[in-house]
């Protein structure tokens, strides 16, 4: 049987099982591609280099969802100064004073029991 | 790429299934075949002369098999396009290109949906996306959420602006005997029921409630000779800008832009020839939204545009005349009930909510996350 490629998704959980935020870069179009993928959707081609964010970023958009049961709670869009988004939450402030334009810091988030860690945001204190 | 000849196909029958909340037991399939019936009778056509069947709903896996199997029908030509609320406008396309080429020459187009009957959970499977789902996103509520967070920080559109595309939607819906809302609806009403998602109450989304229905397509020779007024299709047009909402390219720009760009292209008309402008309401930004990139407004007025009564009964745009997916029905893909409306308002047939001298209608479809745009162009014989 013929090696076959890792999916993008598996190389992108085991950088956050390291505590890494991990993108993809297409060096054809200088630009950063995100969510992870077999292909760069600019070109087309399968040249795509996987990078690592310092993990900075800014609030695009954001929402507070307010289920049924449970505690309100935040859902944003976030543009890593690398120039990709991802969507995630703010942590750490009350969901209703996630403000766009507020400048936020990824950590990691491990929920356990077999679920695969994420990336959520805190405030970036004093910028 | 020469695409099919302004008006060369015409919706000559529509007519809704049962609506609201169903019989129990009601299927899918017994929606559209009831839909299917009434709009060939609607025209005088029957199902002998069906030789295009297109269909969409989430309830059934392969519908147009099931369709044409219950109406004991086996059509050449099959379309089962699936693109979420707008799947119907890009059928309208679709066919008017078959019918073109001669693979049809009379297509029903129909939709089914009992997701108040068994549930939301139970009408649509649940799609895990790794990159969307932990962060437990109200779908499709915080889509649209976060694109009118993006809409208010851009544009200072406020939420009362948005309760006003609610408000003017009821009170379309209260002359409209066959909307599921009776009752008025205040902005202050809109502002102070529960909420949902961020800057959304119950009251900025849509309903959910059962329902489908049909429509006939077919040549503009044919139409010609058939029972009712036939709406012609002046234009048309699609985009898809994404999938999901984090990879929408710019959250206050949809696809509604090239949609619109293209019919309106097609049928040689713009937005000041728009006599009734049937827009697909599931959220209050998306009437916002809709107005600017279709030209009925400038980029970022949307919100102020909506105020004042401007687009509710009376007003000096008619939009969304049927009370919209917010207070007349939203069986999930609300499409097809755009194209409905359209094709009653230019034949006169809307009573108390009828738009005076309706020569042209509009119809925009909006499917998954604000992703799939298509619009339609409809007018009498005298816009041809």
């Amino acid at each position: 049987m013929p090696d076959n490629q890792d999916a993008p998704l598996k190389t992108y959980i085991d950088h956050l099982e390291r505590g890494e935020l991990a993108y993809q870069f297409s060096p054809d179009m200088g630009k950063a591609v995100f969510y992870p993928r077999v292909l760069c959707p600019f070109t087309g081609s399968d040249r795509l280099e996987w990078r690592i964010s310092k993990g900075l970023g800014t609030v695009h958009a954001t929402t507070v969802v307010h289920p049924g049961e449970g505690k309100p709670f935040n859902v944003s869009l976030i543009d890593c100064d690398e120039g990709f988004r991802l969507m995630s939450r703010v942590e750490d402030i009350a969901p209703e004073q996630v403000k766009i334009g507020q400048r936020v810091r990824f950590r990691v988030h491990r929920p356990g029991d077999e679920e695969a860690p994420y990336p959520v945001f805190v405030p970036v204190e004093g910028v | 790429m020469e695409g099919p000849r302004r008006g060369s196909a015409a919706i000559v029958g529509v007519a809704e299934s049962d609506l609201g909340q169903v019989a129990d037991g009601m299927s899918v399939v017994d929606l559209m075949a009831q839909g299917t019936k009434r709009a060939l009778d609607d025209c005088g056509l029957s199902l002998k002369d069906v030789d295009g069947l297109f269909s969409a709903t989430t309830q059934n896996r392969l519908s147009v098999l099931a369709l044409a199997e219950y109406l004991g029908i086996n059509p050449p030509f099959l379309g089962s396009t699936i693109v979420g609320g707008s799947s119907f406008e890009y059928h309208v396309a679709h066919a008017m290109g078959a019918i073109a080429l001669g693979l049809c020459k009379v297509a029903v187009i129909a939709y089914g949906s009992t997701q108040r009957s068994v549930g939301r959970k139970q009408a649509s499977v649940r799609e895990v996306n790794p990159y969307e789902t932990p962060f437990k996103p109200f779908m499709p509520s915080s889509a649209y959420a976060l694109a009118a967070s993006r809409h208010m920080h851009e544009f200072g559109t406020t939420r009362e602006q948005l309760a006003a595309v609610a408000v003017a939607a009821r009170e379309w819906a209260l002359l409209n005997p066959a909307a599921w809302e009776k009752k008025p609806l205040t902005i202050e009403g809109v502002l102070s029921s529960r909420m949902v998602s961020y800057p959304f109450t119950v009251r900025d989304c849509c309903l959910v409630t059962d329902g489908g229905g049909a429509i006939v397509v077919t040549s503009a020779e044919r139409a010609g000779s058939l029972k009712k007024a036939p709406a012609y299709v002046l234009g048309s047009g699609q985009s898809v800008t994404h999938a999901s909402i984090s990879s929408m390219p710019d959250l206050t720009v949809t696809g509604a832009l090239a949609a619109g760009k293209a019919a309106y292209a097609m049928a040689k008309l713009g937005p000041a020839d728009v006599d009734a402008v049937e827009l697909y309401d599931a959220f209050t930004i998306n009437t916002i939204l809709f107005l600017e990139d279709l030209g009925f407004c400038k980029k970022g007025e949307g919100g102020a545009f909506v105020t004042g009564g401007r687009i509710a009964p009376k007003g000096s745009l008619a939009v969304n005349t049927n009370g919209g997916g917010l207070s007349y029905c939203h069986p999930g893909m609300y499409g097809l009930f755009l194209l409905i409306e359209a094709v009653r308002q230019l034949r006169g047939e809307c009573g108390a909510r009828q738009v005076n001298d309706c020569e042209v209608a509009l119809a925009h479809g909006n499917g998954g996350v604000l992703s799939s745009q298509a619009t339609v162009i409809l007018g009498t014989e005298a816009t041809l």
